[in-house]
């Protein structure tokens, strides 16, 4: 796995409909092996960026690179090593499940015939669709459906896979299966691009992680960059009578008290005579050893009742960065 | 990146297929399918309905060509029926079928994944067209098949008094209407060209099919007009009709190359046509 090239690099990458921009000069770089969460809420442009990475549409401006082979020029020999779902599943309502995997296989060209049905069997027994497999789609439900997908981006080794949404319309049960299926293809070294307007569904299985918001690409990185990169809180409970103390003492830590929880102490403002425990927070610097404020309080004589220090969730990173709400940006 | 992926080396072919398989599989999902399978079951109703008329009325009366004939030779119940099945149904059933060939897999969603299979887009328009000239073939020998059929139950057969007055025996009679077959579905193939076109301007499947059918219809329209006589020799449906030469003993080839030659000249319009649209085309379905 020496200096693979990174699975997918885009620069610049646009697209407009009409006047509409939706998908504004973005940079991803989704290196070899890694599991992309590709985050965003609704309409922020995830499908359409994935439609080009696989040559479904064309780009307005920007370059893309899939498995160190420039797009769209070298599609035919850089797709057979890419299983995608893109959008939900679409599938033949007529024909059977097994059967409309075989239909899929059959159109690539690079897949053997002497081992379709084998291999269209495998699939359907990942996604927990053996029995189903002879039922024609029609009868299917949504989540079904959506196995069937992600079976067909299984049909062959792959290198890349690119999963829209997988788990749209599944019980929390196939939830999990998927999340248990992307851990393990991960685990043979494949890349999967996953993406996903839920962060809580895919965070746990990603190592990298790209935010859309409004067709823009607003944050990238490791999971640990990006939960690195919100401010860390100091919460602090001491009794009530030395709360102005403990605000001296972290001032020269460079931990400037911003908010006491309790609604009856203001900030530094505390009053001395109240009884029982005071609650006070402010931001951590990165760095420093919470043991040392600990330390420095107890020496200089701070009850501390209580201590501990908060990263804010991811999922308070990726609210932050998308808007609240979820609105979906226009 | 292959080298460090050695299965993915060892599973796939050596070398890229043809399209062959695709081809093969395009056919079943179109044959397997309910609507083909009724398509088809509805045009041999038509010799059949006709054979039965006629023999519960003594097939007098007014009628299409060789409707006279039937009572005397059943071999001409097929016959019969392409002429009349000529005008609307075999075209209607051409048009569902090229109308859907495109628009049917955006609407289903299945062409995206077709498309990343991945199956070229070239590849993809010439499978769609050859299986929808397999249709016309197969819509047309369907009707003859059972028109033979119906009219050997239903009717004596014998030699065959063909136009130019020689009689020729019954295989050579079956052997003629093969012909005859052959000569009528390729006088679809330009509509199925056409249709493919429409079909890669949208993705309702249903509207493609429709104006497939409304250019079949307004090309008999126009070759019924005598203000459009200058256009009659280039409207699709100019030699639907002329197959009466392939009734002579020589055959006559004339109008069977007249019809191939404009049939191959809406095949290399429209094919082009669709590959421009095609080729480049944001499917967004
Ligand atoms: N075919 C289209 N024509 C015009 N606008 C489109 C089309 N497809 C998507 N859009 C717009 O592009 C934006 C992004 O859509 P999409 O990429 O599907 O977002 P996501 O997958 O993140 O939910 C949306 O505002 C949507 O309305
Ligand atoms: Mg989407």
């Amino acid at each position: 796995m020496t200096a693979a090239p990174a699975a997918i690099q885009t620069s610049g990458l646009t697209k407009r409909f009409g006047r509409q921009t939706v998908v504004d000069g973005v940079d991803l770089d989704v290196p070899a092996g890694a599991v992309f969460g590709f985050l965003g809420p609704n309409g922020s442009g995830k499908t359409t960026t994935i439609r080009m990475l696989l040559g479904l549409a064309n780009a307005t401006a920007g370059e893309i690179t899939v498995l160190g082979e420039r797009m769209p020029g070298t599609l035919g020999t850089v797709l057979p090593d890419v299983g995608a779902l893109i959008e939900g599943p679409g599938f033949y309502p007529f024909l059977s499940g097994a059967a409309n995997l075989a239909r899929l296989d059959a159109a690539d060209g690079w897949a053997p015939r002497a081992t379709r049905r084998t291999r269209v069997a495998e699939a359907l027994d990942r996604v927990g669709l053996t029995q189903a497999g002879g039922k024609k789609v029609r009868a299917y439900s949504l989540g079904m459906k959506q196995r069937l997908g992600i079976a067909n981006a299984l049909l062959m080794p792959r290198q890349l896979i690119v999963l829209d949404e997988p788990t749209n319309g599944l019980d929390p049960q196939g939830t999990r299966e998927v999340r248990g299926l992307i851990r393990s293809l991960a685990s043979t070294g494949t890349t999967v691009f996953v993406s996903s307007h839920l962060l809580a569904e895919i965070e746990q299985m990603c190592t990298h992680i790209g935010v859309m918001r409004g067709g823009r690409l607003v944050a990238q990185g490791t999971i640990d960059e990006l939960r690195a990169a919100g401010q860390a809180t100091l919460h602090l409970t001491v009794a009530a009578p030395d709360a102005r103390l403990a605000v001296r003492t972290l001032a020269p830590l460079g931990i400037v008290v911003t908010t006491a929880a309790a609604p009856e102490a203001q900030a530094a403002e505390v009053a001395p005579e109240a009884a029982g425990d005071t609650a006070l927070a402010a931001p951590f610097p990165d760095g420093l050893p919470p043991e040392h404020v600990v330390a420095a309080l107890v020496g200089a004589g701070v009850r501390v009742r209580g201590v501990a220090v908060d990263r804010p969730s991811l999922e308070d990173s990726f609210v932050a960065l998308t808007g609240e709400g979820f609105d979906v940006v226009q | 990146m292959s080298s460090s992926d050695p299965t993915a080396a060892t599973v796939r072919s050596p070398r890229r297929a043809l399209g062959w398989g695709f081809f093969l599989s395009e056919l079943g999902v179109l044959f397997r399918r309910r609507r083909t399978q009724a398509m088809l079951g509805a045009l041999a109703a038509v010799p059949i309905l006709i054979a039965v008329a006629i023999r519960v009325t003594g097939g007098d009366g007014r009628g299409p060509a060789f409707l006279d004939r039937i009572s005397q030779n059943g071999l001409f119940v097929g016959m019969t029926a392409l002429v009349v099945s000529i005008p609307l149904f075999l075209p209607l059933t051409v048009g569902v079928v090229a109308g859907d060939s495109v628009a049917g897999e955006a609407s289903t969603g299945t062409l995206r994944y077709l498309l990343v299979s991945p199956v070229g887009r070239i590849r993809l328009l010439v499978v769609k067209f050859a299986s929808a000239v397999v249709f016309c073939l197969a819509a047309t020998l369907t009707v003859s098949l059972a028109g033979i059929l119906a009219g050997a139950v239903l009717f004596p057969i014998g030699p065959v008094t063909l136009l130019s007055g020689n009689t020729v025996d019954v295989g050579e009679a079956l052997l003629r209407a093969l012909l005859i077959s052959v000569y009528v579905a390729l006088g679809l193939v330009g509509l199925a060209a056409i249709g493919l076109f429409i079909s890669t301007l949208t993705d309702a499947p249903v509207g493609a099919m429709a104006a497939t059918v409304v250019v079949a219809i307004l090309s008999q329209v126009l070759g019924q007009l005598s203000q459009t006589e200058l256009l009659h020799p280039f409207l699709p449906s100019y030699h639907w009709l002329d197959f009466a030469d392939l009734l002579r003993q020589p055959i006559d080839w004339s109008s069977f190359a007249g019809n191939a030659w404009l049939q191959l000249a809406y095949v290399a319009i429209f094919g082009t046509l669709s590959y421009a649209r095609f080729a480049t085309k944001d499917v967004l379905s």
